[in-house]
């Protein structure tokens, strides 16, 4: 049976569709039959980040109407043949998605894939409940920096409150990902650390991405970044995936690259 | 960070700052999450019966909802002396 899994993050540009493309990726890396559903209707983006975006043909909405069948609509990944997109419609808005279609959706992709993931749109309105009330987990895209704090907590409430699981008495298994970590910074005192993120939102740390100049390569080529086996970003992301398929995987990257006596004299 | 700011006295960093200040502002988020819509309204209305009789600063009444076994109403007003 499939699982059904939500990246979400309530604040927008901390590195949602980003995360999903690398998770989704590594999912499908590790042999998992895998679909990334973008739920950004109006803004999508996560066909871009895939590579994907001349390939588009049908999108999530034509299948809600029944415009189109999901075997349409779905763009099978050049690299991964156990990878699927289901991309946003671009003109419609987020009002086109209803429960009900989602749900048919949700239904038809659970009898062939292991792993459903949905990007969701920034925000906590219609669009980011849509994309988190049918999850079974949640992954929680955080930035170390004070406002994107703030609005995960508030998008951990409507978690609690606002789900399918909720509503039934259960609640959405939560992960936290810390990304853009700046081990440099943290280390000077001007980024909160990871225990302090860990210890507000009182959530299991399920990984810490550097910030890093290979995200901004990897989504320029519409490469996922887990693919860049050489970048502190890919491998923290790789560790991040086995981690959430239960492998016990020590955390790297976390402190700063100690510079030598040159660049500490002269500075660098 | 090259010789100049090695012997400058180092201030302390804000990341302190926005760890105290979001722990306070998420404590405080996460109380009134699980409250009724109609309790800030509610809250309101109190406050004006209790100012019709004395005067009394609206942060001087507090109405809290405390869900447990039983739901319970709790109204603390400071008196002036």
């Amino acid at each position: 049976m499939a699982k059904i899994v939500v990246v979400t993050s309530g604040k927008g540009g901390v590195g949602k569709t980003t995360s999903s493309a690398a998770i989704g990726t590594g999912l499908a890396m590790k042999g998992f039959k895998t679909v990334l559903i973008d739920f950004d209707v109006g803004l999508r983006n996560l066909d871009l980040i895939m590579g994907c975006e001349r390939r588009v043909v049908y999108d999530f909405i034509n299948v809600i109407n029944g415009e189109a069948n999901l075997k349409q609509a779905l763009i099978k990944d050049k690299r991964f043949d156990n990878l699927y997109i289901l991309p946003a419609s671009q003109t419609r808005d987020k009002d086109a998605l209803t429960q009900e279609g989602v749900q048919k959706v949700l239904d038809e992709l659970k009898q062939d894939f292991d792993y459903i993931l949905c990007d969701s749109p920034a925000g906590i309105e219609q669009g980011a409940q849509m994309a988190l009330y049918y999850a079974d987990e949640a992954i929680v895209v955080t930035n170390p920096e004070i406002a994107s704090v703030r609005d995960s907590d508030r998008i951990l409430g409507v978690l609690q409150s606002k789900s399918l699981k909720a509503e039934q008495g259960e609640s959405v298994k939560e992960h936290l990902l810390l990304t853009r970590y700046n081990p440099e910074r943290v280390e000077n005192g001007d980024m909160l650390t990871v225990e302090d993120v860990e210890e507000i939102l009182a959530v299991p740390l399920l990984g810490v991405i550097p910030e890093s100049e290979s995200v901004l390569n990897a989504s320029n080529r519409g490469i996922p970044v887990v693919m860049d086996e050489d970048s502190t970003a890919g491998m923290a992301y790789m560790d991040a995936i086995e981690r959430f398929l239960g492998e016990k995987v020590e955390y790297r990257f976390l402190e700063a690259e100690k510079k030598g006596f040159f660049k500490r004299v002269f500075g660098g | 960070m090259g010789i100049i700011d090695y012997f400058r006295n180092e201030k302390p960093g804000s990341a302190s700052v926005a760890r105290d200040r979001l722990k306070l502002i998420v404590a405080h988020e996460r109380k009134s999450r699980n409250q009724p819509d109609y309790l800030p309204q509610m809250q309101r209305e109190l406050v004006e019966v209790i100012r019709k009789y004395v005067s009394v600063d609206v942060d001087q009444v507090q109405v809290d909802l405390q869900d447990g076994d039983v739901s319970v109403l709790e109204l603390t007003v400071t008196l002036p002396e």
